[in-house]
């Protein structure tokens, strides 16, 4: 028997739609599984109480603060340093080896594990320069950690920018600065944006290394200084040790919720700033 | 004669890298004229057009020798303010090149960045650029649409209501009408006729009948020599160089 | 004039701090973890798997060998399905199909390696266990979790490599009366080869780099695995397992394996990037 290219054809695409449904599949089984088994108990107190008995019962309220600080403290140093950097690499400097090596570097250590980075808090942050474990030591971690991914796609994005819209700029009496922010940071800001999200979602999913930096400490957080559990660790140290695995699915279904929130926010930011800058 | 000289270009070369694409020009550029600029591709037309307002300065390996002289200035002194150079010798492009953004703030671009921030005034100064490029008609009804929804003339237009809006006192314009329809491009022919009376115009044309209609002097570069410049009813038909005569009636370009 | 100035003299500041900050953690990792490399031999670190921290003795061999199975395992899981998705989603979606499953796909990605490892230990360990024998932590599990995690970043870094043939490949072909499988795999999937080789090393270095999900289903055994049923514990593992209780030279020996991590991908990343400027020399003679 003959076997026909449009036989094979319909062969193998349904092997294809095969995979993708899997794949389909098995991320709404995560998503599900977990909501399912915690959903329930995320209740108004379970978000606004502090854990009693080490987590088995009460609520996640330090968690979700020390998740934002820790966030928050990050994004808030590694973006604008990120797109300054960028911008100064891009529009500043000439093409040249030494920015090749710089962008080889970031390249790479956007890809070290975040162990690594937490071993280098540990010992710089924590250790070193006598911070302890903080939110702060967290924060100017993650920040470290985050800062290649968007000195990358930040570049991306700028780079992307015709270059006719910097000679036009010029051309009507525009200063390099000028030129920049009006016209290129414009233009590239879906992008950055991207960039900037992406790295708000790994600061929140990060756990190895906050657990070296931040610590894990139960209790609510009022100082940068005070060492505080996020959202991930907490929920891994519920379900490591099996102390209560009822709030460790309660932990995970608001990290989850968490994070979808973030993409949808992010996907529904970008729709925006695309359609502006149009 | 009163003098309406604007720029006089005294002994300029320019380089790229080691490549000379100038080769000691030497021209004066009049007020209330245009100026056409003809010669084969790479014989340094848009090199000659982009030293005049120093976009040639974005050029990595650019290098200069000799003199431009403007408003009494060599325009290459360092203590030079370019922007401020830039907004009094505008430029139109080859390709149109919208701003990714609304007609109203493509054409108000320029007068923003150079300080002017009250509405009124750049309201003002958008229509004028918009009526001296003739386009104020077509577009006063959607000025805040993208600028990309414009047809390729219009586009072109809007690029020279862009230049306008800033009030210069030389135009440069490369090729602007390349690639454009006939009509699009009698439009913006018609536009530099009414223009010239406030305007030193120079206009970098491939096209030599364009040059012929469209201009009052002729100049002819051949690889970065400047062969020859004459008023354009004499250049077109008794052309003084023998080179000049050569590229008028097509034997090579 | 002057405020130019003043802007790049900011800018350049912030530029070199931010460089300075990165260079300092490379210096930092490898100036805590070559001594004890050196000290205690180059063999003995790299090729012994005696790994006694109360007794001084640093191999790392058996961990090695973890993270190098499970990587492995984890690039085939990931290659297929993460090159499947990404045909489907370039070549036969229908346009509106892949206005969610994309965004989908990228969702997978964005969910914490916890939830991941956790849905590992509570669902597929017992599976494994039960069905197929050992202790369900295993290579095998380890394997299926890190390729679901990797399977995004295969995806969309494909994704992107296959939109960017140009269309006139994909016409040409079809013009010749090929069918879309024989275009895509015959056309298509060649021209973007490189590119997608070089998604693939990417996601070998997510793998290798993945720590949380793997301490919680890969077993954490010490010893050389015999088959993919065993436990094993991976380069990462071990670092965030004993670090919080490491002194002296233990803890240098966990920097040490951070260095060992390091370049590791260092090696991974410059064959990526190799890979993709030479096919982009070939287009660019084309």
């Amino acid at each position: 028997m003959k076997i026909t290219p449009a036989t094979s054809q319909r062969f193998v695409v349904t092997i294809l739609w095969l995979l993708t449904a899997i794949t389909i599949l098995v991320l709404l089984f995560i998503i599900v599984y977990i909501l399912f088994h915690g959903i329930r108990n995320v209740t108004w107190s379970f978000l606004t109480e502090s854990p009693r008995r080490m987590g088995r019962q009460g609520g996640v309220f330090p968690m979700i603060v020390g998740t934002i600080a820790v966030t928050g403290l990050a994004v808030l140093i590694a973006a604008p340093v990120g797109v300054l950097t960028t911008i100064f690499l891009t529009e500043y400097t000439r093409e040249s080896k030494l920015t090749s090596v710089i962008r080889f570097g970031a390249d790479c250590l956007a890809a070290i594990p975040s162990i690594i980075f937490g071993l280098f808090g540990f010992v710089f942050f924590v250790v070193v320069l006598g911070m302890g474990f903080s939110i702060i030591s967290g924060a100017l971690t993650l920040a470290i950690m985050v800062l290649p991914t968007i000195i990358r796609t930040s570049e991306e994005a700028i780079r992307a920018v015709p270059a006719v819209y910097r000679e036009v700029s010029y051309g009507l009496g525009s200063t390099r600065w000028q030129m920049v922010t009006r016209v290129v940071l414009k233009s590239a800001l879906p992008g950055i944006g991207t960039g900037i999200v992406l790295s708000i979602g790994r600061c929140v999913s990060e756990t190895a290394a906050v657990m070296l930096t931040a610590g894990s400490a139960l209790r609510m957080p009022y100082s940068p200084l005070e060492s505080s559990r996020t959202l991930s660790l907490h929920f891994y140290i519920l379900s490591r040790e099996g102390i209560s695995m009822q709030n460790a699915y309660a932990t995970a279904s608001v990290l989850i919720i968490t994070i979808l929130a973030i993409n949808i926010i992010a996907y529904l930011l970008m729709r925006r700033l695309i359609a502006k800058v149009r | 004669m009163k003098d309406n000289t604007k720029i006089i270009v005294d002994g300029f070369s320019a380089f790229y890298g080691q490549t000379e694409a100038l080769k000691k020009i030497e021209l004066s550029i009049f007020s209330q004229e245009r100026l056409a600029i003809i010669g084969p591709s790479n014989s340094g037309k848009s090199t000659f057009l982009r030293s005049l307002n120093r976009l040639n300065d974005l050029h990595r390996h650019f290098s200069y020798t000799g003199k431009i002289v403007f408003d009494g200035k060599d325009i290459y002194d360092p203590q030079v303010n370019v922007p401020s150079l830039r907004r009094r010798i505008g430029m139109v492009y080859a390709v149109p090149a919208p701003l990714p953004c609304s007609i109203y703030d493509n054409i108000a671009y320029g007068p923003k960045v150079s300080g002017i921030r009250s509405r009124s005034q750049l309201d003002e100064l958008v229509e004028f650029g918009l009526k001296n490029a003739f386009l104020w008609d077509e577009v006063k009804d959607r000025l805040h649409q993208p600028a990309s929804n414009l047809s390729g003339g219009q586009q072109q237009r809007m690029c020279l209501a862009r230049s306008l809006a800033l009030q210069p006192e030389v135009l440069l314009l490369d090729e602007p009408c390349s690639g454009l329809d006939p009509i699009s491009t009698a439009k913006i022919e018609d536009a530099l006729l009414e223009l010239k009376s406030s305007y030193a115009i120079v206009l970098v044309t491939n096209n030599t009948k364009q040059a012929a209609r469209a201009s009052d002097r002729t100049v002819f570069f051949l690889m970065g020599q400047l062969i020859e410049v004459g008023q354009t009813g004499q250049l077109f038909t008794t052309p003084a160089d023998k080179r000049t005569e050569a590229y008028i009636t097509g034997q090579f370009g | 004039m002057k405020r130019d100035k003043i802007i790049h003299a900011a800018l350049t500041i912030v530029a070199l701090s931010a460089i300075s900050s990165l260079a300092l953690i490379t210096v930092f990792v490898f100036k805590e973890g070559l001594p004890i490399i050196l000290r205690v031999g180059v063999k003995n670190f790299f090729l012994s798997g005696d790994w006694y921290p109360s007794e001084g003795k640093f191999g790392i061999l058996n961990m090695i060998v973890g993270s190098l199975v499970v990587t492995a395992g984890a690039i085939i899981i990931g290659a297929v399905f993460g090159l499947g998705c990404a045909i489907v989603l370039t070549q036969f979606a229908p346009r509106q199909l892949v206005v969610i499953l994309k965004p989908a796909i990228e969702i997978l990605a964005g969910i914490p390696s916890v939830v991941f490892g956790f849905i590992g230990v509570v669902v597929l360990v017992p599976l494994v266990r039960q069905y197929l024998g050992g202790p369900g932590l295993s290579i095998l599990t380890a394997s299926i979790v890190l390729g679901v995690m990797v399977l995004p970043t295969v995806t969309s870094i494909s994704v992107d490599v296959i939109q960017a043939v140009p269309r006139s490949y994909r016409d040409g072909s079809i013009a010749l009366g090929a069918t879309r499988w024989q275009t895509t795999h015959m056309v298509i999937i060649k021209a973007a080869k490189s590119g997608i080789i070089a998604a693939l090393i990417l996601g070998m270095g997510r793998a290798i780099g993945e720590t949380m999900a793997v301490i919680m289903v890969a077993g954490n055994a010490l010893e050389l695995p015999h088959s993919i049923l065993d436990p094993v514990r991976t380069l990462t593992s071990n670092i965030a397992l004993e670090m919080g209780y490491a002194a002296g030279d233990h803890r240098q020996a966990l920097f040490a394996t951070g260095v060992t991590l390091f370049v590791i991908i260092m090696i991974l990343n410059t064959i990526a990037l190799t890979i993709s400027r030479r096919s982009a020399g070939k287009a660019a003679k084309k």
